[in-house]
């Protein structure tokens, strides 16, 4: 069987989500090609070339599908699909946002957010805000399936994959795109950042939650994440947000602050490899999953971690 | 300009979904139910378009077991008109709700849906974009804003690392972001008032539209729980031991 992995991207770089749909991929078939959809992202595909498992690259570049538009992207993927056997898409924004649309016009089911491949046409995902995994069987001729990438390793480079340029597909009639703001941020980008450090709800105040965690993050070099309680709340913008209804990380280091850990929220990090949690309550439910806790107020422990950083050297 | 807002009845948001002993689901039996979070912002953003005198009338959907009624009622008193339940005991796959909300758009043709980005039970976050794709309408989903005028509505989405703005012809879909509104509590008076108000049962087999699964569930299982590790006792102590017992700094 062939299958078809859709590239993630910015035009100007490939994401690592990228590589670790790829290594879900080759789970279920050797032959695997990559698409790198946008415009003016040439550098995106020789970079896609090189990654270790990928057989071609195809590259189709509109100024539609460099706006990540849904229809253009369903109708540029839907007439290759006469190709493969699959697709995989990592699950971020941009791939949720278009790729029902490509098991729809194909008349078959998604299987949405896979964390396992048993075989390939069985997939475990998770349901119920990960308090649950639902393994899957599907009976369609075409399998469309989104990859929650922070589960999968990032298949290495060394490859040499040939690149083909395809057509792109005519502007869609009736969206158009007016405008696009992204948070130019110093610091790593919360789903791919190997150290976390998320607010919640105790912060009390945006002013509050700038002035404890952005320190922090910055000193480690990580990313600020947040509860939905502290997003709500409008403590912090909603890509900060961590949960099932927001981003699902999983750095080597996740620190929660004035968390409480709501099940949405648990959902959303669980998989980390170290847990730190920093609570005043003994009893909430975060010290439950976490690897180190420490009990006390962050308004103290905040700036006495930051004193004892700085003695490590760090 | 008529709306039509897709509800659904799930878990209730702050209960935690146990796994049955013999793996075939998550138990449902005397567990709170409640509107899915996120259709609960689509209802309020139609209520609200219809109090700016965008809207003029606001129906609302739902597929599911005769209890769904209940959820369509919370609909209701939060300021829809009418209601309409396709009843049905089977739990539908996302490509069939598309099918059959295209079936119901067929007959009521409105101007706008606006509908939840994903449900809380299946996290499948799919029957938006799927019934974009089935009707040929435009989609824009993860919507937080949504401004309507001249036939087009302006949507402010979600996206990785910041904001996207679309303006889609309508008829279109919006599916709901967290941050789209704070939803209403219904008041009494107006629940009084729901009672009242038009709520149609169709049985989802007299609509004659393909539902049969893609997917067979094989089993559901609990995810591994994490152990809980220790407890240190100053912020020193957590830096010593991050840096040589975990090797995370």
């Amino acid at each position: 069987m062939a299958v078809l992995v859709i590239a993630d991207h910015d035009n100007a770089h490939l994401r690592d989500t990228t590589e670790k749909t790829v290594t879900a991929a080759l789970q279920l078939s050797g032959d695997v090609d990559l698409l790198v959809a946008g415009q003016d992202c040439k550098a995106v595909a020789a970079a896609a070339a090189k990654i270790t498992g990928v057989r071609k690259v195809l590259l189709a570049e509109s100024a539609e599908l460099g706006e990540g538009l849904a229809e253009s992207m369903e109708a540029l993927v839907v007439p290759l699909m006469a190709n493969y056997d699959a697709v995989l898409t990592p699950a971020t924004s941009q791939g949720k946002n278009f790729s029902p649309r490509i098991a729809a016009r194909l008349d078959v089911a998604q299987i949405s957010e896979i964390v396992e491949v048993i075989d390939a046409a069985t997939f475990v995902r998770p349901i119920y805000a990960g308090n649950a995994l639902e393994t899957v069987h599907s009976s369609d001729a075409k399998k469309v399936i989104t990859v929650r990438p922070t589960v999968f390793k990032a298949a290495a480079d060394g490859g040499s994959a040939s690149v083909e340029t395809i057509a792109a597909p005519a502007k869609p009639a009736k969206t158009h795109f007016v405008d696009q703001k992204l948070v130019k941020s110093a610091r790593p980008e919360l789903s791919g950042a190997k150290i976390v450090v998320s607010g919640g709800r105790a912060m009390g105040s945006a002013e509050e939650f700038q002035k404890v965690i952005e320190p922090l993050a910055d000193k480690l070099g990580a990313a600020v994440g947040a509860s939905r309680a502290a997003v709500d709340a409008g403590y912090a913008p909603n890509d900060y947000q961590v949960g099932q209804t927001g981003k699902v990380v999983a750095p080597e280091l996740y620190i929660a602050i004035g968390i409480s850990g709501a099940i949405q929220h648990l959902a959303g990090m669980k998989d980390s490899k170290v847990i730190v949690a920093i609570n005043k309550d003994a009893d909430a439910p975060i010290f439950q999953v976490a690897d180190y806790g420490l009990v006390a107020d962050y308004k103290s422990a905040v700036p006495d971690l930051m004193a004892a950083l700085t003695a490590a050297g760090v | 300009m008529k709306v039509l807002v897709p509800v659904k009845r799930v878990i209730d948001y702050n209960v935690k979904a146990r796994v049955k002993p013999d793996q075939t689901g998550v138990d449902l039996a005397n567990v709170k139910m409640s509107m899915n979070p996120f259709c609960e912002i689509a209802v309020e953003e139609a209520v609200r378009l219809r109090e700016k005198g965008v809207a003029t009338e606001i129906v609302a959907v739902s597929i599911g077991p005769a209890q769904a009624s209940e959820t369509l009622r919370t609909a209701l008193a939060m300021g829809a008109d009418r209601a309409i339940l396709v009843q049905t005991t089977e739990d539908l796959e996302p490509l069939a709700v598309a099918k059959v909300l295209a079936a119901i758009i067929g007959r009521e043709s409105p101007d706008l849906v606006v509908m939840g980005k994903q449900a809380i039970d299946g996290d499948n976050n799919a029957v938006g974009q799927m019934l974009a794709t089935l009707l040929d309408w435009p989609q824009a989903t993860f919507a937080s804003a949504i401004e309507v005028a001249g036939g087009k509505a302006k949507v402010t989405r979600e996206v990785d690392g910041g904001l996207q703005t679309l303006e889609i012809d309508l008829p279109g879909i919006v599916t709901a972001d967290l941050r789209l509104n704070e939803p209403r509590y219904a008041s009494l008076p107006n629940i009084m008032k729901a009672k009242k108000k038009e709520l149609a049962i169709e049985e989802l087999a007299a609509l004659g539209v393909d539902t049969a699964p893609r997917l067979k569930v094989v089993k559901v299982t609990e995810p591994a729980k994490r152990a809980g590790g220790v407890k240190v006792e100053t912020a020193a102590d957590l830096v010593a031991k991050l840096k040589t017992e975990a090797g995370v700094l």
